[in-house]
């Protein structure tokens, strides 16, 4: 990777909740274009550490930058260049595919114009333009997800936060969204993404695991297998949460 | 026999939520239901829970009909629902006590049967279920629906959205209570807790596409799968080696590719392309399918099948 640009940039992150300390001096980067696997067991602070850069809540100190802003005085700068998806909460059901695209590129901004012909192209290269009009609740999740995150990046955003994006589908489904990912950082978007999938952490350029508010190991899958003397990311895991 | 799935079938309006579904659970058997969001799983645990009527078919627990005889079936089975079957409003010990008194009896009756699961959580007796993390509240979901002792126990995808190391502690704990007797039908989006179970069921879109024991060797391994690892980037090799006439699919696994070839005679073959590649970090090996190969497979059988006869979505 080398010298490649650091599109986030955290220095010493700490965020309190009263007595209660989320994360604990959090010091890490992510260059521009890779997958960062962001990992930890329930609990271990990856939330709050991920609603900080994405600028939805204040550390408590640290300095941290995100697309080339500070995430204490320039978060609306922040929300403009990054793009979110989550298991949880993506597309509104009662909508259709169309009305979702539409609705999530107008919020990040995009012309009446550009919208318009980018929605053709993104429902061409999904294969969904003959759904178009049905509405969000009557696909299968596993089209949701994939139309999901590309409303997630219809706006070209620098840095994309996925938050455990692939729970409940089905192992080729889940396979296809990640070449998806990697589809997207060709066009120079950046990944973020946290799973509870271990074969997953496989697919990441470099993984981070968080164990009780602190980064206890960041390396490429590679050199975190051989540093934990383990078969698989999974044992990997398994070692430093356990211990 | 503890569980007898005879020909169930359900729809919801025009959603054909479970096909003929037939299996039978053992008794004392650990069986895993694997199968995404949507496959139906949760209609067929509703219909074992007596909390669902079958459009057609039968289903029996412990010789009981979960229709006619279900006021028998619901004192003898403990069930977990996939979202949170506890009172956020009442604490840890309250939750429990109150679904013992349910069941006619009391947390000391049966205590030692939930002790390894409930000590884990008795440091916060006093804290609302609300206040829980998901590994406690699950810990605490788990405790109630054993506390009256069942017979069979069913569990609907305990451990989605929960870590690996919370997850393997639950698994740990599912064997425990096998061992005490109690037959288990468990759910799960995990291909690798598939692993753990004495049987598996694949289910996708309402079909039970196959039951398997795991322990055991592939007798039906026609395929022709191979690993291919490169250290020259693997998406790149995903991407190259799909171009291939031979290769029938190629996915990731891990840090490594698994293709299936088209014929056994595209073996040869392929090696020689391979070397061509001038790739000396190539690994190309011969593996037999795990669990997840296995449902990959299927799913692409009933793909194809669905795509030939020009069903869409």
């Amino acid at each position: 990777m080398g010298e490649r640009e650091h599109i986030i940039e955290v220095k010493d992150l700490v965020k309190k909740f009263g007595s209660f300390i989320a994360n604990d001096r959090l010091t890490f980067h992510v260059e521009r274009g890779e997958i960062f696997g962001f990992l930890g067991a329930n609990g271990a602070g990856k939330t709050t550490a991920m609603r900080i850069l994405c600028g939805l809540s204040y550390p408590t100190s640290g300095e941290i930058r995100v697309a080339g802003h500070d995430v204490y005085r320039e978060r609306e700068k922040i929300k403009k260049k990054i793009g979110y998806m989550s298991q949880k909460f993506s597309l509104y059901e009662d909508l259709t595919v169309s009305e979702n695209i539409r609705l999530y590129a107008g919020i990040y901004g995009l012309g009446r114009k550009q919208i318009a012909s980018r929605e053709e192209q993104l429902l061409e290269r999904l294969g969904l333009t003959h759904i178009r009009s049905r509405l969000i609740r009557q696909i299968p999740l596993g089209w949701k997800q994939k139309l999901a995150f590309s409303v997630a990046i219809f706006h070209q955003p620098a840095v994309v936060f996925l938050d455990e994006p692939t729970g409940g589908v089905d192992p080729i489904t889940r396979r296809q969204f990640w070449e998806m990912i990697h589809d997207a950082t060709e066009e120079g978007i950046t990944v973020f993404v946290t799973t509870h999938y271990m074969d997953e952490a496989e697919y990441c350029d470099r993984v981070s695991i968080m164990v009780d508010g602190r980064i206890d190991a960041l390396d490429t899958p590679a050199a975190l297998k051989q540093q934990f003397d383990s078969k698989n990311m999974n044992e990997v895991f398994l070692k430093l949460a356990r211990s | 026999m503890s569980l007898i799935i005879d020909h169930v079938e359900k729809s919801y309006d025009a959603v054909k939520a479970l096909k003929k579904v037939n299996f039978e659970v053992n008794d004392g058997e650990l069986f895993g239901l694997i199968g995404p969001d949507g496959a139906g799983k949760t209609t067929l645990f509703r219909i074992m829970a007596s909390l669902v009527i079958p459009d057609a078919g039968h289903c029996l627990i412990q010789g009981h009909n979960v229709v006619k005889d279900y006021r028998e079936v619901r004192k003898i089975i403990g069930y977990m629902p996939g979202r949170f079957s506890l009172y956020m409003d009442l604490s840890v010990e309250e939750n429990l006590a109150f679904y013992a008194q349910v069941f006619g009896t009391t947390v000391d009756e049966n205590y030692d049967l939930i002790r390894d699961v409930y000590e884990q959580i008795a440091p916060f007796k006093k804290r609302l279920a609300g206040k829980l993390s998901g590994g406690m509240k699950q810990k605490l979901a788990l405790s109630c629906a054993l506390i009256h002792r069942p017979e069979v126990l069913i569990l609907d995808e305990p451990t989605t959205g929960v870590d690996a190391v919370s997850r393997m502690e639950f698994w740990d704990m599912l064997k425990k209570i096998q061992k005490e007797g109690i037959t288990i039908v468990v759910s799960t989006p995990y291909m690798d807790e598939a692993e753990l179970c004495d049987r598996v069921g694949l289910i996708q879109k309402g079909s039970l596409l196959e039951i398997t024991d795991p322990s055991k060797p592939y007798d039906k391994d026609e395929t022709q799968l191979f690993s291919l690892k490169s250290k020259r980037g693997i998406y790149t090799c995903l991407e190259r080696v799909r171009r291939l006439e031979e290769c029938r699919h190629a996915w990731l696994f891990g840090d490594q590719l698994h293709v299936t070839l088209r014929s056994e005679r595209d073996a040869i073959q392929i090696k020689s392309i391979l070397d061509s590649w001038d790739d000396s970090t190539l690994e190309w090996t011969k593996i037999t399918p795990t669990i997840e190969d296995r449902f990959m497979g299927l799913i692409e059988r009933e793909t194809e099948k669905s795509h030939n006869n020009g069903e869409t979505i």
